[in-house]
């Protein structure tokens, strides 16, 4: 065993040494690529060490899946905040606070509020109940067969959608950065990944989590300290200093577009800690709300983790230090999201990630000295380790999630109705783990180019309405039973993935070629337009089906407005101007210009050919026919209501008769799960 | 890995089980519904009430961001009031039906 480990480490470090070779360009200057791949190496050979340790440990199934139960409250709460600080929520809030300002940071509030739930219905039961999978809890007082196969199916389509987000996210953000092969760095981290789990299980993945947790709390620490130092800590102080800031002003007034023109620069400013600038439907807020709070609690890969403590207590312990670490670490997002839109600007950070993705290891770069200082450059270098550890860490978590489901549920659950040796579970695991790598690095490479955002909240809504209904009522209603089990989670997922496909978050073809049509040719002249009254809907489901008119908000008067060039026009102006530009900065000034022109022009040309000739998204819809963005809102109650309707019509007498002894075992720990003795 | 049998109807009956089930319920979905409703109250307040979080209070600190910051207090305190809470009483009282389970009901 240890031999092949040894192999495959090296592999894996040739293959990223090699990327080395493949760098092209990025966020980090060639000169200072050494640096990243210096860091990425010390974080690699520590984890290797970690994992090769682990491996040693790793032989019975308890501690494949659940690392023996040996994992201490503390070290499980800095692993669950190492699962849940995902890129999307290190690198992607504090983007969005960098651009949006104050929606951003409203938006990371409900992944803390999340863990309310985790810690108070569901972390000491699953603990008390559980074994190594979710599937474990739902067949405790049902008919296992049935209830495993769905319960591994919600886990498998959960983390498949969290996964992919990760792969293509993580692909993307390691080419912006350091400039490798979007293919090999998804290669790259899948290997890597497999690694981790299949030889050290659980126990490595633990440890490579809280390894990330540490790194990412360490450097955002540092950053928010050199941030917040100059204005003696004191947060009036600070904010003061964001909204007097032109280029925060600046980027209120793009958003705003008409609307700031009689605004005062104190005014945009001040608007910057404001509301409304990023979100706009209040109901596709209280729908993703929902999602996150409930969702995060039907996560596979973080009921998972309260399989690893001793005691139901230490669940408890692990879900409070989570809550301090994730928490704490959004709001030092605060800080990095506005010290990066008044440091490194707005329009800078947008410039080379549209999302925003960029803001923190650009803020990095600009405390560290700026893009010409080797400081600057090993700041850079040390939050683009970080970004791709915690890359590799949450799809580790995932990956054994998933594989769990389709090993401990599904082969040895199902298909061999539990009577499998200790031994051929190890294997089935550690096999499952590699089909499920496999997977995910193909899934990614197809999935190149596609637009994922939206997967981690879909992942969040199926979880919310497949798995939690069901955990939750077999947990705390004593006549739920099977039926209502199955019902309520084919039908919660279902409903959450349809909704999803006929919603604002697939592409709608005519949308696209109209926008197109805009970028190059450019908008008409319009006349001057009076003010529009707020018009009101036609009732609560206009808001939410495109069945009846929705309710408009008031609009303003608008000023007759000039033509607007389309990049068709200006490319010809700019050229003219480009020859005739005699000085040498005028002519770099204007061909960057041209530069960023042709670019634009080029996405909507090659938008239009891609979608020429469709006029339907891939379900056949024109336009959206559910109109918010996050199911949540009818797909959560739905599925709720499946399982009590299902488990009314089905009766089952020996799950009633079992109620008191799930109720029992879930509130004292009599009879759970022992951590195994070392 | 024999585990003894026990009788959970008997623990369930016991008065101490019922006890901390009682206790237990409403405080667990108290504190759930508290943390619900003001985990709500920030995006139907940035949506609806945009005048209120728009004072400013404290420089250029307005009462959305101090709202905001609140959200993450709340949570907090909710996660520190249920440990001590589960720590000093619930551990108690299930320590006690845990050290005479087997003895009820037999």
């Amino acid at each position: 065993m240890t031999k092949i480990f040894n192999k495959l480490a090296l592999s894996t470090s040739a293959l990223l040494a090699s990327g080395s070779a493949l760098a092209a360009t990025g966020a980090v200057a060639d000169e200072f690529k050494w640096m990243t791949f210096a860091v990425f190496g010390v974080i690699i050979a520590i984890t290797m060490g970690v994992t090769y340790w682990a491996a040693k440990h790793t032989h019975t199934t308890s501690e494949f899946y659940a690392a023996g139960r040996s994992v201490s409250g503390i070290q499980n709460g800095w692993a669950i905040a190492g699962d849940y600080l995902s890129a999307a929520s290190f690198l992607g809030i504090a983007g969005l606070i960098s651009l949006y300002g104050y929606d951003g940071f409203m938006y990371s509030v409900g992944w803390l509020v999340a863990y309310i739930t985790v810690l108070l219905v569901i972390a000491e039961p699953c603990r008390n109940i559980g074994k190594y999978t979710m599937g474990d809890i739902l067949a405790f007082r049902n008919e296992p067969k049935k209830v495993k196969t769905v319960a591994a199916l919600s886990t498998i389509t959960v983390s498949t959608f969290y996964l992919t987000a990760q792969m293509v996210g993580g692909g993307v953000l390691i080419k912006t950065l350091i400039g490798i092969d979007y293919e090999t760095s998804i290669v790259g981290v899948g290997i890597l990944m497999l690694v981790y789990v299949v030889f050290g299980g659980m126990k490595a993945t633990t440890w490579v989590q809280i390894i990330k947790a540490g790194l990412l709390v360490c450097a955002s620490l540092l950053l928010v300290f050199f941030v917040w130092m100059p204005y003696g800590f004191s947060l009036p102080d600070y904010l003061q200093a964001v909204v007097g800031d032109t280029k925060v002003q600046a980027q209120v007034a793009k958003l705003l577009g008409d609307k700031a023109t009689t605004m005062t620069a104190a005014e945009l400013g001040q608007r910057f800690l404001e509301p409304g600038l990023f979100l706009k439907s209040p109901i596709d807020q209280i729908s993703l709300g929902m999602a996150l709070v409930l969702g995060t609690a039907g996560m596979p890969h973080i009921l998972m983790r309260f399989f690893t403590v001793p005691t139901a207590k230490a669940a408890r312990l692990s879900v409070i230090w989570a809550m301090g670490i994730i928490g704490g670490f959004y709001v030092l997002t605060l800080f990095l999201g506005t010290g990066a839109a008044m440091l490194v600007g707005p329009a800078k950070i947008a410039s080379i990630d549209p999302g925003g993705n960029m803001a923190g290891p650009l803020l990095a770069q600009y405390l560290g000295g700026g893009a010409d200082s080797l400081l600057g450059n090993f700041f850079l270098a040390f939050v683009a380790a970080v970004a791709f550890a915690t890359i590799v860490a949450v799809v580790a978590g995932l990956v054994l999630a998933a594989a769990s489901a389709m090993a401990h549920d599904i082969y040895v659950g199902v298909i061999r109705g539990d009577h499998a040796t200790p031994q051929e579970q190890v294997v089935a695991a550690r096999v499952a783990s590699v089909i499920v790598g496999i997977m995910a690095i193909t899934v990614g490479i197809m999935a190149k180019g596609q637009n994922v955002a939206h997967l981690v909240a879909l992942a969040f809504a199926v979880a919310a309405s497949s798995n939690l209904p069901a955990v939750m009522l077999t947990l705390y209603w004593k006549k739920c039973n099977t039926g209502g089990i199955i019902a309520g989670m084919l039908i919660g997922a279902i409903t959450a993935i349809a909704l999803v496909m006929i919603s604002p978050n697939m592409t709608y073809p005519q949308a696209v070629i109209k926008a197109a049509h805009k970028v190059i040719d450019g908008d008409p002249a319009s006349e001057a337009k009076p003010a529009v009254e707020a018009k009101s809907g036609e009732g609560f489901s206009c808001e939410l089906f495109a069945t009846c008119k929705k309710a408009e908000p008031a609009k303003a008067a608008e000023d007759a407005k000039p033509a607007k060039p389309g990049t068709r026009e200006k490319l010809v102006t700019l050229q003219a101007k480009l020859d005739a530009a005699t000085d040498e900065a005028d002519k770099k000034k204007v061909q960057a210009d041209l530069d960023k022109v042709k670019k634009a022009h080029d996405k909507a040309e090659g938008d239009l050919k891609k979608f020429d000739g469709q006029t339907t998204s891939m379900v056949g819809l024109e336009k959206p026919f559910f109109l918010l963005k996050n199911p949540g809102l009818i797909s959560i109650p739905l599925g709720f209501l499946a399982v009590i309707i299902g488990s009314l019509l089905y009766r089952d007498q020996r799950a009633e008769d079992m109620w008191d002894e799930l109720y029992v075992r879930q509130n004292t720990g009599i009879n759970a799960e022992a951590a195994s003795a070392h | 890995m024999s585990k003894p049998s026990m009788n959970w109807a008997a623990i369930d009956a016991d008065p101490r089980f019922q006890a901390l089930h009682r206790k237990k319920t409403t405080f667990l979905w108290g504190l759930m519904f508290i943390s619900t409703v003001y985990y709500f109250l920030l995006p139907i307040g940035a949506a609806y009430y945009q005048d209120l979080f728009k004072i400013k209070v404290w420089g250029v600190v307005n009462v959305g961001i101090l709202f905001a910051l609140s959200e993450f207090i709340v949570a907090w305190a909710i996660a520190f009031i249920y440990s001590k809470k589960a720590n000093a009483e619930f551990d108690a009282m299930a320590q006690e039906i845990i050290n005479d389970a087997h003895k009820m009901g037999a």
